[in-house]
């Protein structure tokens, strides 16, 4: 007997019960889409990451104030101190104490309304230097943006974010115009240009929603407090991403030399990169898939147990047909194959189905979760060929107890 | 398979048997040259843990190419072990069997599934059809096991069809089928092969009687046209069609003239 007229048996044999090969298909369909859409949704999630990294360059440290011990001893979380300045900011530019150091932004921002005529609007402002959109890899798209004289000068100007700028004025030219901040009129020298949005974890703001002001301007006229000098961090550029490394070693060393710190434990200040920081949303991404991977796996082999429960009930069910077919000149080995046909075609079927939803879910379902998922012809071909062997594996059992059936005690049995 | 096994009702004989008048006797006919059927002191014996039961106590049983031939007995007297034995289904427990001069009592499973395929034709009492494949997808079933080709398997399916009157009836499922019409496919699936032996077990026992006399009138013209027929039957009526008649009692056989059918009593 044939390989194809086993299959038409096998055929046949899931025809005549269609309710019952349904039901197991649907149990192999929804653990094939799953393991797809985790699958995608992780391939997704890492390229975004690396495009994400790709974007905000790899060679940014960031530099944080450390944390202040209160009086009880209880010690707060990074940043709770102020020990960071603008004399940090200033040594670190120095080419000759950190020559790998390309470019220095001292950062200070705090939530504050904006006004411009009759419109409010809410956003982060920030405190920093001409440097800052070098270092930010960002563009001016129209006006300028800030120059050392404004920062020297302590200049009453602003430069807006695109969207703080059209939520602003929607109709004019901002360039020129006034904005108030706490009071302050300050003129709109710059918009910036839109950078889109960013799914890194560091950024959880809009970009395009800012308004950068002179660093100095901030701390004297803006957000006042005690300690004029503290910046919120210090964004540092190294002059490559090779350089990472010794710009990290120049600066960690500069900052503990200039805040008389003699041992790395008793720093006051925290260097983190981007890149760092994207990598461990990468290791967190990567975690969460193997985590609904792993549980899309059980429901694959769930639906395998599925398909081996039905081909026992087929099995005993078909007990006098397998007697028949037996007496009729059918070989254990044939009845084997009729069996292991019916299984797989189940799991076959199943894997198909349940590529096709997983890749309806990957066009669909972005839209609605706002992540993205990536389905690669490998992932889909792979689901299909895994399923196709549960369907064997979990048949093999019930195939094998068809197959050594006496075909008298299967004739006999009612 | 043997449903008179299971049955508490006692065994039917007609009264009187001395002359059944419903077939006509004819000589039990065979080619003498041909043994199909060679039993030599074959017994078989059951072991349910450690009781041991014998089913059947050294038989031995030439059967020729071409006679018809009933085996008669009551419930329990080793009839369906000998008709599992004589179909392949079982192998013997001590004693030789040929069948068509092949020695097949040590037979593996695999090579028995061959001679049962290629040299026994099965008509059962429950008449053993597919429910879901039509009367010629059926009969076609053992030459689907022989490795024939499609075009001639509904051929050869058709012709047999035909052969036992249902070549009208050759797209209808077992369900829209009368009783003595499933029958009759099921003869016609025994056929289908040129079988050497065919092998009916009880093929009468769930037919009415207009039914029954239609299978057994099919089973003459089978005797006729030279087929080796081995009824297996515990009704003396039925076997009274059978050009031989051979007893089964207590796992032991007895043979005597057919028209005296008092050795099977």
């Amino acid at each position: 007997m044939s390989w194809l007229e086993t299959l038409r048996t096998g055929l046949n044999g899931i025809r005549s019960h269609r309710l019952r090969s349904g039901l197991t298909v649907l149990g192999i369909l929804i653990g094939i889409a799953a393991v797809i859409l985790t699958v995608g949704l992780g391939e997704g999630a890492q390229a975004q990451v690396s495009s994400d990294i790709t974007a905000l360059g790899t060679n940014l440290l960031t530099v944080s104030p450390g944390s202040s011990t209160s009086a009880g001893g209880i010690r707060g979380g990074f940043g709770t101190a102020s020990t960071l300045t603008t004399y940090d900011a200033t040594a670190l530019g120095s080419s000759t104490v950190a020559p790998d150091i390309k470019a220095v932004a001292p950062v200070t921002n705090s939530e504050e309304t904006l006004t411009a005529g009759t419109s409010n609007w809410s956003t982060s402002v920030v405190g920093s230097t001409p440097s800052w959109i070098a270092v930010r890899g960002e563009t001016v798209a129209q006006g300028r943006f800030l120059d050392n004289q404004d920062v020297s000068d302590h200049e009453p100007v602003v430069v807006l974010g695109s969207v703080t700028a059209s939520e602003l004025f929607s109709r004019v030219d901002p360039v020129g115009q006034t904005v108030d901040v706490n009071g302050l009129p300050l003129t709109v020298v710059g918009v910036l240009n839109s950078v889109g949005s960013s799914t890194s974890s560091s950024t959880t703001a809009d970009p395009d929603d800012t308004a950068i002001v002179p660093i100095s301007t901030a701390a004297e006229e803006i957000f006042g407090g005690t300690s004029r000098d503290a910046v919120s961090s210090i964004i540092v550029q190294a002059r490559s991403s090779d350089d990472l490394t010794a710009a990290y070693q120049e600066a960690d060393h500069e900052l503990l030399a200039l805040h008389g710190i003699t041992t790395a434990a008793g720093a006051d200040f925290t260097i983190t990169s981007e890149a760092q920081a994207l990598s461990t949303a990468t290791s967190v991404d990567r975690t969460l898939t193997i985590l609904l991977g792993g549980v899309a796996g059980i429901s694959l082999l769930v639906g395998g147990i599925g398909v081996m429960n039905i081909m026992l009930v087929s099995v005993t069910e078909r007990i006098r047909e397998i007697g028949l077919r037996k007496a009729l000149g059918a070989t254990p080995r044939l009845i084997r194959r009729q069996f292991l046909v019916e299984a797989s075609v189940l799991g076959l079927t199943g894997g198909a189905l349940g590529a096709g939803l997983g890749i309806i879910g990957a066009i669909f379902l972005p839209g609605a979760v706002g992540d993205p998922i990536t389905i690669s012809a490998w992932a889909v071909a792979g689901a299909i060929v895994i399923a196709m062997a549960i369907g064997v594996i979990f048949g093999v059992y019930p195939a094998s107890r068809a197959a050594h059936l006496a075909p008298i005690d299967a004739l006999r049995s009612e | 398979m043997s449903e008179s096994d299971d049955e508490a009702a006692p065994v039917r004989f007609p009264e009187p048997v001395t002359a059944p008048t419903t077939t006509p006797t004819r000589p039990s006919g065979g080619d003498e040259t041909r043994a199909v059927i060679e039993f030599d002191r074959v017994t078989k014996v059951y072991r349910t843990g450690a009781i041991a039961v014998a089913a059947l106590r050294g038989v031995t049983l030439k059967i020729k190419s071409g006679e018809y031939v009933a085996v008669v007995g009551p419930s329990g007297s080793g009839k369906s072990t000998l008709m599992h034995i004589l179909g392949c289904l079982d192998t013997p427990t001590s004693g030789t069997f040929h069948l068509a001069g092949q020695n097949v009592s040590g037979m593996s499973e695999e090579a028995l599934a061959e001679v049962r395929n290629r040299r026994i034709g099965f008509v059962f009492q429950q008449f053993n059809l597919l429910a879901s494949m039509t009367a010629w997808q059926n009969v076609e079933l053992p030459l689907v096991y022989a490795g024939v080709h499609r075009a001639e398997r509904k051929e050869r399916a058709l012709a047999a069809l035909a052969k036992v009157g249902l070549a009208g009836r050759v797209q209808h499922r077992p369900g829209e089928l009368s009783g003595g019409q499933q029958q009759r496919v099921a003869v016609a699936r025994a056929l289908v092969t040129e079988p050497d032996l065919i092998l009916a077990d009880e093929p009468t026992g769930n037919l009415d009687s207009v039914s029954a006399d239609d299978v057994l009138v099919l089973m003459n013209e089978l005797h006729d046209a030279g087929r080796t027929l081995v009824l297996i039957t515990h009704d003396l009526e039925v076997a009274s069609a059978a050009g031989r008649v051979i007893g089964i009692r207590d796992g032991l056989v007895t043979e005597g003239d057919k028209r005296d059918l008092e050795h099977v009593r």
